[in-house]
């Protein structure tokens, strides 16, 4: 589903991601582990042209991204960020609704679709009028994935999409939203710095240190085979 | 308070017409403003290495005195309403750019990222997400501008542009306080009413604000509006100074005796004289020895019926200082009729425009009358103390006494030159602070003496009968004497341009009264 070819990010002098190759398959959940500035967000961000490459190339679906245009390209990618990313000033109706409106959807499918989501994220239909500050951290969050999916996307990038919740919380939504068919059926990049959610969430985990992939593997494989004291140190094993 | 009522009651009709024209200056200059600070504000916030020059040259004029700039501005714009505008639009301009660009620069970056995330493009970030979220944050900045505006469009009477500030000047010309209420009261209150209308638009929730916004961007032009309901034109132009418009013995004395019926545009006296000359204005009011006069050729317009009371200048000594050093009233009675109305015009256009020192022009005056002498070295103990107003004339009379009293007799003579008005210079006098000054006959009548409206009616207001009549009221009252007149009579006039006196025909206010009826 998504390629990842030589990829290379450089700003001025430093090295942010230093020649990264992956190919992630439909349907599966890839998380991008490792510490702060090891270059993870960087080579997510790149997938949806958020940012642009050095060098390298990315194929979404056999397609080279950077052959459309960035909002175009990123209408069909979802994304889903820290406390959702919603916008403060839009209604959680208008924010599921943002993308297909951009995709100029008729509005009855948005109506459609917006019931669906909320019916399947399990979120009551009166927070459609209200306003992201008016909700919970794990309602917000439920939001910002329900914008991510709302024009089903065939991929989902999410960025430290738990970060702003509490320990509790992020257990108990992360668990909820992994267990939906639609999430199954996606194809997700996460990105985390948090070990138990990778080994969770993920099919396979890439584990990442100063722009380089240091192993990618299954769970179980990472967990029983480090390829290195760095891999069993983060682990914690 | 009653006075204030029957006062407004009284210029109703006026008081809405500066207020509407008051609200339109606003107005404009706000819409102008916003169109201009709003991309600019944008266009910073996107390329940010413009904007502490951009803000640093919006702050600079922000910070330029109201009048100064509007000093700056005649020179190029002229009077009445280009130069008003403009300053209205330079100051309105800060805290619009300023929050425009602070209201989109602290939208949060997640959340512009998220923008960009879901597949925005540049320009749907900024209208769908950043332009909303600042949009609080811009209101706050036409708040500001709106208050700024309403009260720096007082000034616009300065430059003939109208306003609320044409009572207000007036008000202060003529100390009359119930007309500066008049102008300075409903001013006050549109500063409040808007800024607690625009208060209470910033409060509303995200969705009605921007319904809000769009009402106030609707209404904006409407109120502008205002400022382009027709005036009557007439045949000539007059642009009269606050003080001559209000003071009985100006405007309403001419509308009197002359039956003149004029849509005067008040301004500012000093720039009153620019305006003629760039013929902006037709007629002006002014000083019959103004060296502008000669500096813009123009003609002082004949007074046959005495609508202007004379002004004919002498000094004015105390009994005391004459009688301790004899030899001082004759000296001073030396410049008796020396100087007629060209000489003195002359001596303040050397001093206005050829920016010749006070000392030069009063030597050279002396020397070419005769009565110049180096002084006698020696001591002098015997000290005259002489007064004087703050203007040029003053300045200069000042200097032709010091020199000539210094040169015919062994006294000291001590200069107290700046005592503002003449109520100070009067004072001043009557106390022994200064022992003389040089005081104008018309002055001394409506000023000082301030006799009963009876008793003024039968007082002709030839310069011999006013002279006679201040002469023996001084002394008896203050015990202080009128010496002989210089000779010039600098009385209130009306001026137009000699070229167009000469196309037109017109003379004397009698000549013009007959053009305007035509």
């Amino acid at each position: 589903m998504i390629e990842i070819q030589d990829l290379v990010k450089r700003f001025g002098s430093h090295t942010a991601v230093d020649n990264v190759s992956l190919s992630i398959g439909q349907g599966e959940t890839l998380v991008l582990l490792g510490t702060s500035g090891c270059g993870k967000t960087t080579t997510l961000k790149m997938v949806n042209r958020l940012i642009e490459p050095s060098s390298g190339a990315i194929r979404v679906n056999g397609v080279d991204v950077r052959q459309q245009d960035g909002p175009t390209l990123r209408r069909r990618i979802g994304y889903v960020i820290q406390d959702g990313g919603l916008f403060p000033h839009y209604t959680i109706a208008e924010a599921i609704a943002t993308v297909p409106k951009l995709l100029n959807w008729e509005s009855t499918a948005i109506q459609e679709r917006s019931r669906e989501l909320i019916d399947k994220l399990q979120l009551p239909e009166t927070v459609l009028l209200r306003y992201p500050a008016e909700l919970s951290g794990g309602q917000r969050q439920r939001v910002g994935l329900a914008r991510a999916l709302a024009a089903k996307p065939p991929v989902v990038l999410m960025d430290e999409p738990f970060g702003a919740l509490d320990p509790f919380t992020r257990r108990h939504v992360r668990r909820e939203l992994f267990g939906l068919n639609e999430l199954k059926e996606t194809t997700v990049v996460l990105v985390t710095h948090d070990v138990s959610e990778a080994l969770e969430l993920a099919n396979r985990i890439v584990l990442m240190d100063q722009g380089k992939i240091v192993q990618v593997g299954t769970p179980t494989e990472l967990q029983k085979n480090p390829a290195n004291e760095f891999v069993r140190d983060f682990l914690d094993i | 308070m009653s006075d204030f009522f029957a006062f407004v009651r009284d210029h109703a009709d006026k008081l809405l017409e500066q207020t509407l024209t008051h609200i339109g200056l606003t107005f404009v200059s706000l819409l102008l403003a916003l169109l201009i600070g709003v991309p600019l504000g944008i266009l910073i916030s996107r390329k940010r290495k413009l904007a502490s020059s951009v803000l640093g040259v919006a702050g600079v004029l922000q910070t330029v005195p109201s009048v100064a700039l509007l000093g700056f501005l005649i020179p190029l714009l002229g009077i009445g309403v280009g130069p008003a505008l403009v300053a209205l639009f330079l100051y309105a301009l800060l805290p619009i750019i300023r929050n425009t660009y602070v209201g989109i620069t602290e939208v949060s970056p997640l959340t512009k990222e998220a923008a960009r995330g879901v597949g925005m493009t540049d320009n749907q970030v900024l209208t769908k997400v950043e332009l909303p979220l600042a949009l609080p944050v811009i209101f706050a900045g036409v708040r500001t501008a709106t208050v700024i505006n309403v009260g720096v469009a007082t000034l616009a009477a300065y430059v003939a542009a109208g306003g609320l500030g044409e009572f207000i000047f007036s008000g202060i010309a003529l100390s009359n306080v119930n007309m500066m209420l008049a102008g300075a009261i409903p001013a006050a209150l549109l500063a409040i009413g808007f800024d607690f209308g625009l208060a209470r638009l910033q409060n509303l929730s995200a969705k009605k604000m921007r319904v809000g916004a769009l009402a106030f961007v609707i209404l904006v032009p409407f109120l502008s509006a205002f400022y382009l309901l027709p005036g009557r034109q007439d045949k000539l132009i007059a642009g009269f100074a606050h003080e001559f418009y209000g003071r009985s013995d100006g405007y309403p004395g001419l509308q009197k005796i002359y039956g003149l019926s004029l849509r005067p545009r008040l301004i500012d006296q000093n720039l009153m004289y620019e305006a003629i000359h760039k013929k902006q204005v037709d007629i002006i009011s002014g000083y019959s020895t103004d060296g502008r006069i000669k500096a813009f050729d123009l003609l002082v317009l004949t007074d046959n019926r005495h609508a202007f009371p004379p002004y004919d200048a002498a000094p004015v000594v105390r009994q005391v200082t004459l009688d301790r050093y004899p030899e001082l009233g004759p000296t001073l009675n030396l410049l008796a009729g020396k100087l007629t109305d060209s000489v003195m015009t002359d001596l303040n256009y050397r001093a206005d425009y050829l920016h010749q020192s006070p000392e030069r022009i009063a030597t050279d005056f002396l020397k070419k009358g005769g009565l110049y002498q180096v002084p006698k070295s020696g001591d002098r103990p015997q000290t005259v103390v002489m007064g004087s107003k703050v203007f040029t004339e003053q300045y200069i009379l000042a200097e032709i006494y010091r020199q000539l009293i210094e040169g015919k007799t062994q006294l000291r003579v001590v200069t107290k030159t700046g005592l503002g008005g003449t109520q100070i210079c009067f004072d001043a006098l009557r106390t022994g602070a200064i022992d003389f000054y040089p005081e104008y006959t018309g002055t001394g009548l409506l000023v000082v003496l301030q006799p009963p409206a009876e008793e003024l009616k039968k007082l002709p207001m030839q310069p011999d009968s006013v002279y006679t009549f201040v002469k023996q009221q001084f002394l008896e009252k203050y015990q202080l004497v009128w010496q002989k007149p210089l000779g010039f009579n600098n009385s209130y006039c009306l001026m137009i341009r000699r070229e167009q006196a000469r196309q037109l025909g017109i003379r004397s206010i009698e000549n013009l009264v007959q053009y305007l009826k035509k």
